[in-house]
């Protein structure tokens, strides 16, 4: 036990930006429940699910390019197209459903793919790459649907946007989620399940390969990851394919929740640019080599919980950028503490 | 052939190939009129004249950035610096309208600028955060709803009037742009962007107050977005909500088309014009040839990483 | 000298040079070192051991030579190549990771792994045995490396080394950041490996470590390999001769006679973090006062605190007898107290190598060529011309990138871009490191012109030769203190050395005495 908390108490130190972040949340959170008119009840929690799982696929899917120093600014495009393709493919026969969350997800993959291969063959920076790349994932995204629209099954809908027994009543699980056993987690949202599933199924595993551990090695000193002679243009194609993977993923439950596909340019900007926010406000480095995807994913979590509060506090909703804006100025001012520190101004220029 | 090859400097590269570039896209765009339609719209003053006024408006917020870029940094508060100018220009109106938007660009330069020189947040992000405070302000000042104000008569006399048949914009454009050459290129401030763009110890250490630099970039750019913004509020007889949204991404396109490297360091402001005149006329040509913003896109972003590709090659020689 | 020094030697030089943009660093090294011995490398600063190791360790390839592991011809295309012939170096910059774990650092290159990944209990596990053996158990293995002191992370970087099973080790100056426990154990771990069959390349500056450490010692001067011998074969006073070796390196100009000079720069009991701990010096006008001591001992803070790079200075200075303290390099070389700093590092603090000869000559002075805010193209160009002159620099075209240049003149368009503010206080960061002989005799030419035309210069170098040949005073640093001033004739190596060490001139004196340099 006491080894546990030694364990804990050594990552906290390590960690204070992640931790620092889930504390924020918890507590935030906590008091939207408090201050919520009806209290807490699981309604709440699936429609704040649902509305936060896109966002924080997209944030995990732009920490990976910033922990090796990088950014991503075609993730949103990337979701957007996804979506496009995912809202015309998800209906029809299992199979036939299941076969276009494949392709969805591959679409991503294959994406952010390329954008590593043109980044790592041509030596050229992630930021303007991405800036071009994210141009052409738009117009694929428009070709697929040039006006918003779409099909997707109602079943799928209801069955991944509400709790665990709407999903097993729909599918007919476990006596059609009113067996007794079922009833303790009968109520967790679906798409908590999915995000905090794809999250430990993909970017847990991956961080402990020895490619994903050369993304934290290029991000800390990539001189010194050289010298110690890491696979470093594969984890940079590795960190790119990643991040479209998640991109992906975003795009894929997007279609889901809303039945649609919608190639809206300034959505796809938002989702860009709040997704950085994200990566900041979950204890990502900007620099690289510190931050992890799930700190990326709490950072989301965070970014739509303050959005959440305009609508029970009855704040005019008008003011809620400017609160967002002034919240990620805040967050990333205490970052700068370390450069009033610094002894050697020398040092800052490293 | 070779001796000409030699006597050009590596920095123009960049400029002749967007240049070349140009021109291909005149000749492939009348190729295309002429066989559809028989006429030749693209090679007309008149035509021409149009697109670089609308082109003004992104030309002028890409020298602004262009600043930034040359430092190796980036700002991405611009769509709603020239938001927020234009808004208080024209709700302010009268003589004071321009003066004030102004003011609005200097200060968020100034903000900027503290926060990156002074607190060494990476631009990227702080940036970032005063767009959306500025979007927020924005909002809650016009209630989420158009201004109902409208721009002055200067203003749009500015964006949309023309003295000997040439738009003033283009004027306003030209005026800009040979101000900042003036300072990049001959006066002390302009010597020390580059070298702290190259290497901020180096300048530092010559005794450059790099952080007046880095603050009197952020502050011309602010400027600039400002100017863009109420063009772009004369030349739509008001200002409106995310008015700057779609000028971002092309103005940092423009700055690197042009031959500016986006970690900082080298670029010619000549460069970021020409990269401007090609986007304009990339547009321009698509949009005759009717092409649906689907395939705007793709040919959008297929151009920028094609040249990114060839300048990369080149710079790994030279350097 | 005969080649093959061993009859099976694990690793094999012949003929190797190696050659940095023109400038010689190794010349025609025959070297040899076989398994189960520890082998010391001798010279002093720039005679080319940090080249041996690097290229014996994959980091640089020779521009002339063979390198031969157990007979086989090797051509390493990166460090992972050498390690796989089981050539580990432990280098004096560190290879750490700092927002990684001690145990991901030790493990970098070849984690355990279960099902594909990373098993972090095994990784731990292995990292606490590799501690345990060199008596770091305090460390912990999922500590960051950036959480830990200096001389720990240079114990992570042994025992990362050590989890390579080197039948090489390369220690480049890797005891020079340990506490005494902690050299004590590596020394024990070093003899234990040579009794496992382990070779050993072990480079220090110092004397006493080597002669308990070593078997077999190897001497190099300016590039080249002087001598190998056993252990016992040479008295600690031949070594040293060999090492400083009989020739003159350089041709100094002649210093003027010790005068009593005005005092220009005043430091007085400077003090900064714990780099600096009281500093006290004068430095008059027309007077040259070389820093000397070991590498770190406070000689480039004490300069970049004279030139307002750093905040939190205690104590004061004072020029002409106003205060010298500032808050920036700007104020620095303000007329107020101009002050010019040549720094330590010119590719990165001095220069903006991709930029024009003229962009880099005219960064410190704009303001004297400009007429208002415009600079004004005559006068610049007057200027710059005026530089090139002066320093003969060598050049195509003031247009061309600063790049392009040769070290030397690399160096020179630095100092000329100095010269261009007329200090009055020059300090000098080490100004002839890797660059040529010639450039070097020019520059000490300029530097005694400069003191002459009545310049204060403060002139730190890790070139003894240098601090004699020059210097009209030594000021030797030892833990940010000065622990001696030499003056005139007092100004001799074995000064010099006996004060970098801290210790008594007695036996350094004899040994200098005896061999007559």
């Amino acid at each position: 036990m006491r080894s546990l908390f030694a364990t804990l108490g050594v990552s906290i130190r390590q960690n204070r930006g992640f931790y620092g972040a889930l504390a924020m949340f918890c507590i935030i959170y906590f008091f939207y429940h408090v201050l919520h008119p009806r209290g807490f009840s699981t309604n709440v929690l699936v429609a704040n699910a649902n509305e936060s799982v896109a966002l924080a696929f997209v944030a995990m899917a732009q920490a990976i390019p910033v922990l090796i120093g990088g950014l991503d600014l075609s993730v949103g495009a990337v979701m957007t197209l996804t979506a496009c393709i995912a809202s015309g493919l998800l209906h029809g026969s299992p199979e036939q459903i299941v076969f276009g969350m494949v392709v969805t997800v591959l679409t991503g993959t294959a994406f952010g793919f390329f954008n590593g291969l043109v980044i790592v063959l041509g030596r050229l920076q992630p930021i303007i790459v991405t800036l071009a790349t994210g141009a052409i994932a738009m117009g694929f995204a428009l070709l697929v649907r040039p006006s918003p629209g779409g099909r997707v099954d109602g079943d799928l809908n209801w069955a991944l946007t509400n709790s665990l027994r709407e999903f097993a009543d729909v599918y007919g699980l476990a006596d059609g989620g009113r067996a007794d056993w079922f009833q303790p987690v009968a109520w967790v949202p679906v798409p908590l399940i999915i995000l905090f599933g794809v999250a430990a199924l993909v970017w847990v595993p991956f961080r402990r390969t020895v490619t994903g551990r050369t993304l934290y090695a290029i991000g800390s000193a990539e001189g010194a990851a050289y010298m110690s002679g890491l696979p470093i243009a594969r984890a940079k194609i590795a960190a790119f394919t990643l991040a479209g993977f998640f991109a992906g993923c975003g795009g894929l439950y997007l279609a889901i929740q809303t039945s649609t596909g919608n190639a809206d340019i300034p959505q796809a900007g938002a989702y860009t640019l709040n997704s950085i926010a994200s990566v900041v406000l979950g204890g990502v480095s900007l620099l690289g080599g510190i931050g992890s995807a799930i700190g990326a994913l709490i950072g989301a979590l965070i970014l739509r919980v303050i959005s959440f509060y305009f609508r029970i506090l009855a704040i005019d909703p008008l003011l809620q950028p400017l609160v967002e804006g002034i919240v990620l100025l805040l967050a990333v001012s205490l970052g700068a503490v370390r450069a009033l520190r610094v002894k050697n101004r020398l040092e800052l220029f490293r | 052939m070779n001796a000409i090859i030699n006597r050009i400097k590596p920095d123009d590269f960049p400029i002749l190939i967007a240049g070349g570039f140009v021109v291909i896209i005149l000749l492939a765009g009348t190729a295309y009129t002429m066989t559809v339609m028989g006429t030749a719209p693209l090679l007309t003053p008149n035509y021409l004249m149009t697109q670089l006024q609308i082109g003004a408006f992104l030309g002028i917020a890409a020298i602004g950035m262009m600043m930034v870029i040359l430092l190796g940094h980036i700002d991405l508060s611009i769509p709603w610096t020239m938001a927020a100018a234009a808004m208080m220009a024209t709700s302010v109106g009268g003589p004071a309208a321009i003066p004030t938007g102004l003011a609005i660009g200097l200060l968020v330069g100034l903000f900027n600028g503290f926060g990156v020189a002074y607190l060494r947040i990476p631009s990227m992000i702080f940036t970032l955060g005063v767009d959306t405070v500025l979007r927020g302000l924005m909002v809650a000042h016009t209630g989420g709803y158009a201004p109902q104000t409208e721009a002055t008569e200067l203003m749009r006399w500015l964006a949309s009037g023309r003295v000997l048949g040439i738009p003033n914009a283009l004027f306003v454009w030209a005026a800009i742009a040979l101000i900042i050459g003036v300072v990049l290129q001959r006066t002390a401030f302009g010597r020390a962007i580059y070298a702290t763009g190259n290497k901020e110890a180096a300048a530092y250490l010559s005794g450059i107050r790099t952080r007046w630099v880095i603050v009197g970039s952020f502050v011309v750019c602010g400027l600039c977005a400002a100017a863009a913004g109420m063009l772009l509020a004369g030349y739509s007889t008001r200002a409106y909500q995310g008015m700057g949204n779609a000028y971002l991404l092309p103005s940092i396109a423009a700055v690197v088309i042009g031959g500016t490297r986006i970690l900082g360091g080298s670029g010619r402001l000549t460069g970021t014009v020409v990269g401007v005149i090609l986007i304009v006329l990339l547009n321009s040509v698509l949009s005759i040839m009717q092409m649906p913003e689907a395939g705007r896109q793709i040919i959008y972003g297929t151009v920028i990483v094609g040249m990114l590709l060839v300048y990369g090659r080149n710079a790994k020689i030279t350097s | 000298m005969n080649t093959s020094l061993y009859e099976h030697p694990f690793v094999e030089l012949n003929g190797v040079s190696k050659f940095y943009a023109g400038v010689r660093a190794l010349e025609g090294v025959d070297f040899a070192c076989r398994r189960g011995s520890i082998h010391a490398v001798l010279g002093e600063n720039g005679a080319g051991k940090s080249t041996l190791i690097k290229v014996m360790a994959g980091v640089v390839s020779p521009t002339e030579g063979t390198l031969r592991v157990e007979g086989r011809a090797c051509s390493f295309s990166g460090p992972s190549e050498a390690v796989s012939e089981g050539i580990v170096c432990v280098f004096q910059e560190l290879s750490l990771m700092p927002d990684l774990s001690v145990a991901d650092n030790i493990s970098i290159s070849d984690p355990p792994r279960r099902m594909g990944l990373i098993d972090r209990g095994a990784q731990n596990r292995r990292a606490e045995e590799l501690l345990a053996r060199i008596n770091c158990e305090d460390v912990d293995p999922r500590m960051l490396v950036r959480e830990l002191s200096l001389s720990r992370r240079q114990m992570v970087e042994i025992a990362k080394a050590l989890g390579k099973n080197p039948k090489l080790l390369i220690l480049d100056e890797a005891t020079s950041a340990l506490t005494a426990r902690d050299v004590e154990t590596v020394y024990r771990v070093l003899g234990e490996l040579r009794d496992e069959g382990v070779g050993m390349l072990f480079i220090s500056h110092r004397m006493h470590e080597v002669e308990a450490l070593c078997d077999r010692l190897s001497v190099f001067r300016n590039g080249k390999h002087i001598e190998t011998f056993d252990r016992g074969e040479r008295t600690q006073d031949d070594i040293v001769k060999l090492m400083i070796g009989r020739e003159v390196e350089h041709q100094f100009p002649p210093k003027p006679e010790p005068v009593a000079r005005p005092a220009h720069l005043i430091v007085s009991n400077l003090a900064w973090e714990n780099r600096l701990n009281g500093v006290d010096l004068a430095v008059g006008r027309g007077e040259i006062v070389g820093l000397g001591g070991l590498d770190g001992q406070g000689q480039k803070e004490l300069l970049l605190a004279l030139f307002g790079c750093l905040r939190g200075v205690k104590g004061s200075a004072s020029i002409g007898g106003n205060n010298a303290l500032t808050l920036s390099p700007a104020e620095a070389k303000s007329s107020a107290r101009r002050i010019a700093l040549v720094p330590e590092d010119r590719k990165t603090e001095g220069l903006m190598l991709p930029m024009s000869i003229t962009d880099n000559l005219l960064a410190a002075s704009f303001s004297r060529v400009s007429r208002g805010p415009f600079i004004d193209p005559q006068k610049a160009k007057a200027a710059v011309a005026a530089g090139i002159e002066k320093l003969r620099i060598k050049a195509g075209s003031p247009d061309a990138a600063v790049a392009t240049l040769s070290g030397g003149n690399q160096q020179k368009v630095v100092i000329a871009k100095w010269l261009m503010t007329d200090p009055e206080l020059i300090l000098l960061n080490d100004p002839t490191r890797g660059i040529d002989v010639g450039t070097k005799q020019e520059i000490y030419r300029l530097m005694r012109d400069l003191a002459d035309a009545g310049n204060a210069i403060l002139f730190y170098s890790t070139d003894y030769a240098e601090l004699i040949g020059c210097c009209d005073r030594v000021a030797v640093m030892y833990g940010g203190r000065i622990v001696a001033e030499l003056q005139g004739e007092a100004i001799t190596e074995e000064a010099i050395i006996a004060a970098s060490l801290n210790i008594s001139t007695a036996r350094t004196a004899a040994i200098y005495a005896e061999s007559g340099v």
